[in-house]
């Protein structure tokens, strides 16, 4: 199977410049400092790279949108703030392979006519910032970044910026404020990033696998990507199992991958002989799926079809004997947690759901509760600045509708059924 | 009582002064550096740092209670966050905290008497594949077990 991400990601010498150099590293930029930036975005846009973070943006369209004129400068801003629960890909990336991302990101810049980059990593990752943050000092050290690169006339500085601890960062606009030194609240779009993003400048947020990928793209040509995955769907993904399997753990993987392979062959199935019960598809924001619908191609139209995503690549399994009020209660704390409190349907309609699905699993829910959580959920969707809401309600009403009956039962009973199974 | 960065530490302020268009972009950093270096994110280094940037103290504080990450209260040597995220508790993370707790005699968020362990439930530390995870100041410890835990908390000087 082609892999574009992984092949040397076994070689612990990867990381340093010197083996990624020996292995064929930095020729994409070689090639692509030849090339036309109008060439590169075209190569992309035939790749059918979509974006990686989790709602699969097709890369070279969001790249097209930057303003024409070339008067105000440009910035590439990297989302490595990896956060979505169910999701360690990227960090793979930066640990394995970080000479990758930077190859990428001279390339996208130079596509974008961008001389600015932040990189931006959230905070626990302090080993993984250190490590990127060397990679940089090599590529600076060897002309690969900074002025007149590879003596293209080209210029380009790159700089890793931590996060420091919150979820909401990931998303685009709060990244951007964040980064501007600001709590990261996301802005009201438009304007987009791309005419008004980072310091006011047209702007281009993409996660790090996405800019990973670019460098694969330049030297073998965007049609060959296309064609690794499915109509729509280039490449491959990192799919991140995690959970109840037997061997969890990142996998690259074609892009129109069977999600019951991924699980069963790849994961080497369900941990401990048990059954399988759900199955969280793409993070943990993404709607649940029963095991008689994961025999479905992992692309994003095919998810989306069953009424779910492909998200950020996360699938995280549950096993049978798990309490799914339980395992909710677990979502809705987070959620809670993480809203930023900017708007009001969030700020409250996350709280209430992390106290109403709480009282429901510790045995004192009231009749009327699910219909209550039901009611909510409809007054958190699609009523906020940023997705966050809405991605509290997808696990919370699709949790609902396929395992009802476990809800119902807690509240009858006054009790948990299954007892702390976790 | 007043604060200031070390001769260090201002030398890493004024290069990361010189990585942004807006200097009020090294918040963040600036913040990162005063617990490096102060301990924690005390009322005097907020001023401090409002003083070195030219703004408020309210403006810094504002950012510095937004994140998890900035404590603002000092902690324990050894600051053990404990993910209690879907993946981890999949695997047995709530037993690991109650275990942590019971070990450590401490609630999550409190610290111990001698000052050497600050007990945390953190949310998804993005390490999902190798859960139970815990990181301990700057590390990450993985595939954690009670009797690992137990091992990796005992070694700690």
């Amino acid at each position: 199977m082609e892999t574009v991400l992984t092949t040397h990601f076994s070689n612990e010498r990867y990381r340093r410049l010197d083996t990624y150099r020996q292995l064929g590293g930095y020729e994409a930029l070689k090639k692509a400092l030849g090339m036309t930036p109008g060439q590169i975005i075209d190569e992309v846009k035939k790749a059918n790279l979509r974006g990686r973070g989790g709602a699969g943006f097709p890369a070279g369209v969001k790249w097209g949108f930057l303003p024409k004129d070339l008067s105000r400068p440009r910035v590439l801003v990297i989302n490595a703030d990896e956060g979505e629960p169910g999701t360690f890909k990227d960090r793979l990336i930066m640990t394995r392979g970080p000479h990758l991302l930077i190859e990428g990101i001279v390339i996208a810049s130079f596509a974008l006519q961008a001389h600015a980059c932040w990189i931006y990593i959230r905070g626990e990752f302090v080993r993984e910032a250190k490590i990127v943050d060397e990679a940089v000092a090599e590529a600076y050290a060897a002309g690969l970044l900074g002025k007149n690169i590879l003596g293209s006339g080209f210029d380009l500085d790159v700089t890793v910026h931590r996060g420091a601890g919150a979820y909401i960062c990931g998303e685009e606009t709060s990244l951007i404020n964040s980064l501007e030194g600001k709590r990261g609240w996301p802005r009201l779009k438009p304007p987009f990033p791309a005419s008004v993003g980072a310091f006011g400048l047209p702007t281009i947020v993409n996660n790090v696998e996405t800019i990973a990928d670019v460098p694969w793209i330049v030297t073998h040509g965007g049609e060959r990507f296309a064609a690794i995955g499915c109509e729509k769907n280039g490449g491959t993904r990192l799919v991140g199992v995690s959970g109840a399997v037997n061997r969890p753990g990142v996998y690259e993987l074609p892009a129109n991958v069977n999600l019951k392979e991924v699980i069963y062959t790849y994961a080497g199935g369900i941990k401990d002989g048990r059954k399988l019960k759900a199955v969280i598809p793409g993070g943990s924001s993404t709607p649940v799926l029963r095991p008689h619908e994961i025999d479905v191609s992992y692309d994003i139209e095919s998810m989306a079809k069953i009424g779910t995503m492909a998200g950020s690549g996360g699938v995280i399994v549950i096993p049978e004997g798990t309490c799914m009020v339980r395992a909710l209660s677990v979502l809705m704390n987070f959620y809670a947690h993480e809203s930023c409190g900017q708007c009001t349907p969030c700020r409250e309609g996350t709280g209430w759901l992390k106290r109403i699905v709480g009282r429901i699993e510790e045995g004192k829910g009231r009749r009327g509760d699910v219909e209550l959580i039901l009611d909510l959920c409809d007054n958190m969707m699609g009523r906020t600045i940023c997705p966050l809401s809405e991605a509290a309600v997808m696990p919370a009403q699709s949790f609902i509708w396929k395992f009802r009956e476990e809800f119902d039962q807690h509240i009858l009973e006054q009790k948990c059924p299954l007892g702390n199974t976790f | 009582m007043s604060v200031a960065f070390s001769e260090v530490g201002m030398k890493e302020f004024a290069r990361l002064l010189s990585r942004y268009p807006d200097k009020e972009a090294v918040i963040l950093p600036a913040l990162y550096l005063a617990q490096r270096e102060l301990g924690y994110v005390s009322d005097e280094a907020i001023v401090y740092i409002a003083q070195l940037l030219g703004t408020s103290p309210a403006r810094i504080e504002g950012v510095a209670t937004f994140y998890t990450m900035f404590n603002r209260k000092p902690v324990g040597k050894y600051h053990v966050q404990i993910c209690r995220n879907i993946s981890c508790s999949l695997l047995g993370a709530e037993h690991l905290i109650a275990h942590v707790s019971a070990k450590l005699g401490v609630k999550p968020g409190e610290t111990t008497a001698d000052g050497k362990f600050t007990l945390t439930k953190v949310e998804c530390l993005g390490s999902c594949g190798t859960a139970p995870v815990m990181q301990v100041n700057d590390d990450y410890y993985e595939n954690l077990t009670e009797a690992s835990v137990d091992a990796i908390l005992d070694k700690l000087p």
